[in-house]
């Protein structure tokens, strides 16, 4: 008698585990919108990135899905900038039946989860995740923002170009795939072009606090300008403890400067007069950004820095190569991918980071990189 | 020879703040004998309320201070209340691993309250500096501040817990609990304020540190505490000059290392100094080396 309920039992058990497998397939199959998926670090030391991203991507979603053409289901997962939570952030997403991606925001998690996609046969897009390693070797991974080698050998043509310093130092995070890129390709071309390095010092996390060793060293070298390839939490330490030990070199950033000026509490006058190459101005004057800006203010309360409009312009690049490719809702994320690949190599595309931007068969893309100086506490046009 | 002196001159600032955290430490080891990982969290937690009576109520400093010292105080007592005292009786390792949840905690919650934006903190005690050799030698005034809370505050412990009753009933509960309490003395409300003064003077810390070192984000006590601990271990774990000591020698360390051996191996050196001096002293530079009875 105890067998026979067992028996039965088991049986009901294994019938209601098919009949919710059943379902899923049903929800899965009703495709009306375009489920986009993206991980980013939405906690933690780098949450500013991540949901930057997630809310740039979420106003040019409402917007496109307001114009009632092409719809987008868009869903963003947290990453906390760990490859391993990436990954799972991922499978996440695979699950929820994402078919176009767009990646990961900050660089780290972003090589983990390419390489799912890339095995996946997902197409991707990355809004901000700027390494190499990211698009190398997989077809069907792309970037919007610049590729670090392109910041590094630009920043020094820039430099070049611009004579704007003749003795230079570099100080960069040698535990970080950004840093240390855009560093190493800096440091080639100004080789080549004959720009001299005086003094070149690292930091790592969990050591990014105390400078004044880095700046004493290019002091002591005669470093006339400093170049520093990060983000801006340790840029904007690196510039206060410049300031307290008297020592006024020019100072050039790249795109992870941007943000420097709304962190709460800092005074502007410290960052007068910092370069960077960035390819995204909030005080632009143009009409496109200008809603932009006006509509992330009134939604999150703050100014939107270039990592919501990188994936602003992702979400309309994705729009655009779908409705030239012809690509509909009940499609597989394959067969988008492949419709995906052929558009994105061949398409041109305007966006708030850039006009005319193109992109090569690796994945990377093209476009000017615009040199800012801040003056009075806003970005000025160089 | 200017140079070596501002080497020495930030290695010891920064040095006078780890080791004002690793006091936090080593006193709470010292009488409660578990590692409160949540430690360096409580000090992010001092500087976001200073932060936000300074910068957003444009209080004087010192109310800023004031503030950030009893804010943390009563967060301390409120910690050790709810998440430590019901495992005084546990196992150490379930205590540890209850300090680790108690930091991530912490860290979340101020990142919800907060947001995880960095803000930069403006210093208590002015940005301007001295001047000293014609220019050629500069200290700024959170560097002497600093040092100099230091030495009050190493000072003030060491005849607390020497000379006060209070102080005794602290060190007769670090040497032995039970015995302590067949002598007449309430245990629980000694560890209570252990906790309250490591507390408090976490919340000067963050102040210090966070003047120094203006970002603030709510992970910024996490490395700072992790080097405290190992300033703490380096100068004997348990002892209150032993934990100035250590905290002063790792900041000087780390300095030299960064400027005259590699910026990229500096945390190695480090790691690798403490490593030498506990095989040689392994209860730390100044711990006392207490035999098992059996």
């Amino acid at each position: 008698m105890k067998r026979t309920t067992k028996k039965l039992l088991s049986f009901v058990m294994v019938l209601t585990m098919l009949m919710s497998l059943c379902s899923v397939f049903a929800l899965a199959d009703e495709g009306e919108a375009f489920k986009i998926g993206g991980t980013g670090p939405l906690t933690g030391g780098a949450a500013i990135y991540g949901n930057a991203a997630a809310n740039g991507a979420q106003i040019a979603v409402d917007e496109i899905n307001a114009e009632g053409g092409i719809q987008f289901e868009l869903k963003y997962e947290d990453d906390a900038h760990d490859a391993e939570k990436a990954v799972n952030a991922y499978n996440a997403l695979k699950d929820w039946g994402m078919q176009i991606s767009l990646g990961s925001v900050t660089t780290a998690p972003c090589n983990a989860t390419s390489a799912e996609t890339f095995n996946d046969r997902i197409f991707a897009l990355t809004p901000s995740a700027s390494a190499v390693t990211v698009t190398d070797g997989k077809d069907n991974q792309f970037q919007m923002c610049f590729a670090d080698p392109n910041q590094g050998s630009a920043s020094a043509q820039y430099i070049f170009d611009q004579d704007l310093g003749s003795k230079i130092a570099v100080i960069w995070k040698n535990d970080e795939d950004y840093s240390t890129g855009i560093r190493n390709t800096f440091v080639e071309k100004a080789e080549e072009l004959g720009l001299e390095i005086v003094s070149e010092t690292t930091f790592a996390a969990g050591n990014d606090t105390d400078f004044t060793v880095q700046l004493t060293e290019a002091q002591n070298a005669g470093a006339d300008l400093v170049f520093l390839p990060m983000y801006y939490q340790p840029a904007s330490l690196i510039l206060s403890q410049a300031a307290a030990m008297g020592y006024e070199p020019k100072w050039f950033g790249v795109d992870g400067m941007d943000g420097i000026l709304t962190m709460e509490g800092f005074d502007p006058a410290m960052a007068e007069g910092v370069m960077l190459l960035t390819p995204f101005n909030a005080d632009a004057e143009d009409e496109r950004t200008q809603a932009f800006v006006a509509k992330y203010q009134e939604l999150y309360d703050e100014v939107p820095n270039q990592f919501a409009a990188d994936a602003y312009d992702c979400v309309y690049a994705y729009k655009q190569a779908l409705e030239a490719a012809g690509a509909t809702p009940d499609m597989s994320a394959e067969e988008i991918n492949d419709l995906m690949m052929e558009q994105f190599t061949s398409m041109t595309f305007d966006g708030l980071t850039g006009e005319g931007m193109t992109w090569d068969a690796t994945g990377a893309v093209s476009k000017s990189p615009k040199g800012m100086v801040i003056q009075d506490g806003a970005y000025v046009g160089l | 020879m200017m140079t070596f002196l501002n080497y020495i001159l930030s290695g010891i600032s920064l040095g006078s703040i780890y080791a004002i955290i690793a006091l936090g430490y080593t006193m709470v080891y010292g009488i409660a004998k578990m590692l409160n990982f949540a430690h360096g969290d409580v000090i992010m937690v001092g500087a976001y309320i200073c932060f936000f009576a300074v910068s957003r109520y444009s209080l004087p400093p010192l109310v800023g201070v004031i503030a950030a010292m009893a804010v943390c105080t009563v967060l301390g007592i409120v910690v050790e209340r709810l998440a430590y005292k019901p495992l005084r009786a546990a196992p150490s390792l379930a205590v540890l691993i209850t300090a680790i949840g108690v930091s991530y905690f912490l860290q979340n919650g101020a990142q919800l309250l907060w947001t995880p934006n960095p803000k930069v903190f403006s210093s208590v005690v002015g940005t301007g500096r001295l001047a000293l050799f014609g220019g050629q030698l500069t200290v700024s005034y959170v560097t002497i501040t600093t040092i100099a809370s230091c030495i009050v505050i190493m000072v003030a412990l060491s005849w607390f817990t020497g000379n006060t009753k209070m102080g005794k009933a602290m060190r007769a509960c670090s040497e032995d609990k039970g015995a302590a309490q067949l002598m007449g003395i309430n245990v629980n409300s000694t560890i209570s304020v252990t906790f309250a003064i490591g507390s408090a003077l976490a919340a000067v810390a963050g102040v210090l540190l966070c003047s120094a070192y203006p970002t603030l984000v709510p992970t910024t006590g996490a490395m700072p505490g992790i080097k405290a601990f190992t300033a703490a271990v380096f100068g004997g774990i348990g002892s209150i000059p032993g934990a100035f000591l250590g905290g002063l020698l790792l900041g000087v360390i780390e300095i030299f290392a960064k400027a005259y051996i590699s910026t990229q191996l500096s945390d190695a050196v480090v790691f690798a100094v403490l490593i030498i001096v506990l095989l040689v002293k392994p209860a730390g530079l100044l711990g006392k080396q207490v035999s098992e009875k059996v």
